[in-house]
């Protein structure tokens, strides 16, 4: 449980943001260090050869990668509090809904911004249908989790904070389409350690500016 | 909570490599249950009804229990039925195999499947892929298993490497993981395939490649018709 934590990170990154949130929950005491993703470092590419990405965890020289693997790793190092639930089939159902959120969520809501038209519509209503699938998983509770914050908002939190920029570029309202995922998000960022990762909408948004001229999307 | 004794039911489809990796660890794990094939082009109501986020198999039903995904459904009989354990104890390891396990469904099937389906460029430019990924998996081999001495969680997520890359390769006329440039990964299938549970649990190689066969030519027969 000792050893050195450093986390290689993005800004800008939900992904990175699971770990940090996961850590925060947790009380871990770590080394963030920002990435420049166009000039990646060579602890970076050391650390993650197979896909030389961010978020990596290195915990006592070892190192990891992945957000979903972790955070897994995470809960099961610091085991307060528990993030995963105790039963093998309440473990399942977070593990299927993680899952989900990671086929589906990062991917539609990148598509939105990324293109045109046609495309773009057909993006919206991809990403407003994936978060209404979301939605219905959960339910009446308070957290994915049930009473409290659990790995299933960790997984999902950070994309609140795109939002905005999804928002604006696709032309619809997460409140107006989702209002109990809305509601969820604002009960989230009442704890610190998602308030303190998440970064301010405004900013994803001029950043997803940016990347719109990086890969030509006018 | 259900209780290791309840009923266990599998949807499935013979084909299907995911819906092998469920029966694999469940026949290692010693479980009864009843399989269930699944016409996917008739999805049973049972199907729709247990899987509605994906209509897809495999399916676990464990008394009431539902379980889709078969990654997710690995994890689940490991931790239910917790004798012979797939997963390691310790976390590190465990992140590791969770990596490789999910290298493989991100990185190794999807460009494997393009090289069945596609012909021309695309089939050339799938296969490149598909073979630089198989090169970075075989780094996930500790020993004879991706397991180690024994077979493992990894070991079970790629036996879709093993019969099906043989199959598929000998449908377009080549091999996909052949003993030279992938010396370990041919090893490693020599070596899990001899393993007579998990010989007992493939489908017949003859009727695998007869099926895919038949899914190449049907692809590239519509796409034919399209242009």
């Amino acid at each position: 449980m000792g050893g050195e934590v450093v986390l290689l990170d993005f800004w800008a990154s939900p992904f990175g943001m699971r770990a940090r949130i996961a850590l925060a929950e947790k009380g871990v005491k770590y080394e963030y260090r920002e990435e420049n993703l166009a000039n990646k470092g060579e602890l970076l590419l050391k650390s993650n050869p197979v896909y030389k990405k961010i978020p990596v965890l290195i915990h006592d020289g070892k190192s990891l990668s992945e957000s979903l693997i972790i955070v897994q790793y995470i809960d099961e190092v610091w085991k307060n509090p528990p993030l995963l639930p105790e039963d093998a089939y309440e473990r399942a159902v977070a593990r299927f809904w993680a899952d989900f959120a990671d086929k589906k969520l990062y991917d539609s809501g990148t598509k939105i911004w990324k293109s045109k038209g046609e495309a773009q519509a057909s993006a919206v209503k991809e990403f407003i249908e994936n978060l209404k699938i979301l939605e219905g998983a959960l339910g009446d509770e308070p957290f994915f989790g049930g009473e409290k914050l659990g790995f299933v908002d960790v997984m999902v939190v950070p994309f609140v904070c795109w939002f905005h920029a999804y928002e604006v570029h696709g032309g619809f309202s997460v409140a107006a389409e989702c209002p109990k995922i809305d509601a969820w998000a604002k009960r989230c960022m009442e704890r610190e350690s998602v308030s303190k990762a998440l970064q301010d909408p405004e900013k994803i948004l001029e950043f997803v500016g940016f990347l719109k001229k990086k890969y030509g999307v006018e | 909570m259900a209780k290791k004794e309840h009923k266990v039911r599998l949807l499935g489809t013979w084909r299907s490599r995911f819906v092998h990796r469920v029966r694999l660890a469940l026949k290692l794990k010693g479980i009864e249950y009843e399989y269930i094939e699944e016409d996917l082009k008739n999805k049973s109501p049972l199907l729709l009804e247990s899987n509605p986020v994906y209509k897809k198999v495999p399916v676990l039903i464990h008394g009431n229990n539902v379980v889709s995904e078969s990654m997710v459904i690995l994890e689940y009989i490991d931790e239910t039925w917790s004798e012979n354990p797939l997963m390691p104890q310790d976390p590190y390891d465990r992140a590791i195999t969770r990596f490789w396990s999910k290298f493989i469904d991100d990185k190794c099937l999807a460009p494997i499947r393009t090289v069945l389906l596609t012909d021309g460029e695309e089939q050339e430019k799938a296969m490149k892929e598909a073979k630089e990924a198989l090169k970075t998996l075989e780094r996930g081999l500790k020993g004879k298993f991706f397991g180690g001495e024994v077979i493992g969680f990894v070991d079970i997520a790629a036996s879709c490497l093993s019969i099906w890359s043989e199959v598929l390769g000998e449908v377009i006329g080549t091999k996909f993981i052949d003993s030279e440039k992938l010396p370990h990964l041919h090893s490693w299938i020599e070596e899990f395939t001899s393993i007579d549970l998990v010989k007992e649990s493939f489908p017949p190689y003859d009727k695998l490649f007869a099926s895919y066969k038949a899914l190449r030519e049907d692809h590239l027969a519509a796409k034919f018709s399209q242009n």
